[in-house]
């Protein structure tokens, strides 16, 4: 017989018992004692078929292979770049990963991608036990050369993303910007005027601080139109 | 410090400042207090205040201390030099680094470290106000800020203290307690897990008063668990469900 203790959406603490029984299958920050399931993080209960993980709501995860990061670059060696991703490990971009060809005899990295540069990279290698490789190949990748980059708390990206994109179609769409979310709490924001760019920055920042009350993308959407009005756009 | 030993168990069978011997001093609690720190906490217990600063998972420097398979854990406690009525010199003294050392083994029996190799998780315990019980009130704000930044670990740790004062044993000591008492026994656990992390015992206790000393300090350590939780979870409750 196995019993879940908590709803979801309830928040947990590192500690709390969040179910009893053999076949209760602990997900994310989770761990077990013998039949005991207990939460490691603080963060909010979710509950699915029977799996019960925890959405955490401090901290920041370690980086994984395939997540789309905006890096600062705050190095640059001989056939390499050193990218600070806001994880534990520092991030090395090869010139192979960014240029078609490169001869470390005539040519200088630096033309290219300077210290203080931010970057848009995926990660291609990553296993805890070596830092972290990125690339700079792909669609929509590379230096980042226009609009501005703002710093979140990167346990709240999942938010400002939304369900399937809802809450960044709902920024986009209503403020006509480009946005990128990295999955390192970093936002490129491009936008068309300066009072919009303000208005999107204000607009993520209270998705940021209210992560975890319901009903978060409607309350979005009447902010950005109620501020819109109000700076006359 | 008057050297005279003041009545420490009065004749109503309260102890010098009016508490019962099974009471705790008023205990505040609070985290995110700090906004530079990846995680911060602050405990009052009674006269006792200790704030707590967490920084990491992050690079270790220097880099030869790092280790491959599991994150390095450093902790400092530190009493601030007005935190005494003496001045107390800001050098961490023999008593500081060994209280480091206490703290910081509670510490990793509660953090996943083996999840983050080749980081550190940096705590900051400073003392800004002891009366007594600065271990156990550091030990649980430590814990407190450490569950703020996210860091995943097994359970928060409640710790108090309990003492033997004029023949009574009585919760949560404070200085003059500890001072003209005849014990002194911190006691920090994972309540949860049912788990002891941390247990010293200053002075003299009879079998059958330590086992009745850690029935009290289970008793306090249970209260204080309560406040824990609650203080994080008030963090997330400053916004009202309906704006």
């Amino acid at each position: 017989m196995s019993k879940i203790h908590v709803a979801n959406r309830q928040i947990v603490r590192p500690g709390d018992l969040l179910a009893e029984g053999e076949d209760v299958k602990g997900g994310d920050y989770t761990y077990r004692v013998g039949d005991r399931v207990y939460a490691s993080v603080l963060g909010l209960a979710s509950v699915d078929n029977g799996v019960v993980s925890i959405i955490p709501l401090e901290g920041s995860p370690l980086p994984r292979e395939g997540d789309i990061v905006i890096g600062l670059v705050t190095g640059v060696g001989i056939t390499n770049w050193v990218v600070d991703i806001r994880a534990p490990y520092k991030a090395i971009l090869n010139a192979s990963e960014a240029l078609e060809s490169f001869n470390p005899i005539t040519d200088d990295l630096r033309k290219y991608i300077d210290v203080g540069d931010y970057i848009i990279a995926k990660i291609i290698v990553f296993d805890r036990t070596r830092n972290p490789m990125l690339t700079v190949k792909g669609k929509g990748l590379g230096k980042i050369t226009e609009g501005i980059v703002i710093d979140i708390k990167p346990s709240r990206v999942p938010r400002v993303i939304g369900k399937k994109k809802t809450m960044l179609n709902v920024l986009i769409e209503t403020t006509g910007c480009s946005i990128v979310v990295g999955q390192n709490g970093r936002v490129w924001i491009r936008c068309p005027n300066k009072q919009l760019e303000d208005i999107v920055v204000r607009a993520i920042h209270k998705i940021e601080e209210e992560a975890h009350i319901p009903g978060l993308t409607d309350r979005v959407k009447k902010f950005i139109e109620e501020e819109k009005k109000r700076a006359g756009l | 410090m008057s050297s005279e030993k003041p009545v420490l168990i009065r004749e109503d069978g309260l102890r010098h400042d009016g508490r019962k011997p099974d009471q705790l001093r008023p205990i505040r609690m609070e985290v995110g207090v700090l906004s530079n720190a990846d995680g911060s906490a602050i405990v009052e217990y009674g006269g006792t205040k200790v704030i707590v600063a967490v920084y990491g998972p992050r690079e270790v420097h220097p880099k030869h201390l790092t280790l491959p398979d599991r994150a390095l854990i450093r902790c400092r406690y530190h009493m601030a030099p007005f935190s005494t009525i003496d001045r107390k010199s800001p050098v961490p003294s023999r008593r500081e680094i060994e209280l480091s050392k206490v703290i910081r083994e509670a510490l990793e029996a509660t953090i996943f470290t083996e999840l983050y190799p080749r980081t550190t998780i940096d705590v900051f315990i400073e003392v800004l106000q002891a009366d007594g019980g600065t271990r156990t009130a550091g030990l649980t704000a430590a814990s407190l800020a450490v569950a703020d930044a996210g860091i995943p670990m097994r359970d928060l740790v409640a710790a108090v203290a309990v003492g033997k004062v004029d023949g009574v044993l009585v919760l949560d000591i404070d200085e003059v307690e500890d001072e003209f008492g005849e014990a002194d026994m911190p006691i920090a656990m994972m309540p949860s897990l049912n788990q002891v992390v941390l247990l010293q015992l200053n002075g003299v206790l009879s079998r059958d008063e330590f086992k009745k000393a850690i029935e009290l300090a289970r008793k306090g350590i249970d209260e204080i668990y309560r406040l824990e939780k609650e203080a994080l979870t008030k963090k997330y409750l400053k916004y009202p469900e309906t704006v």
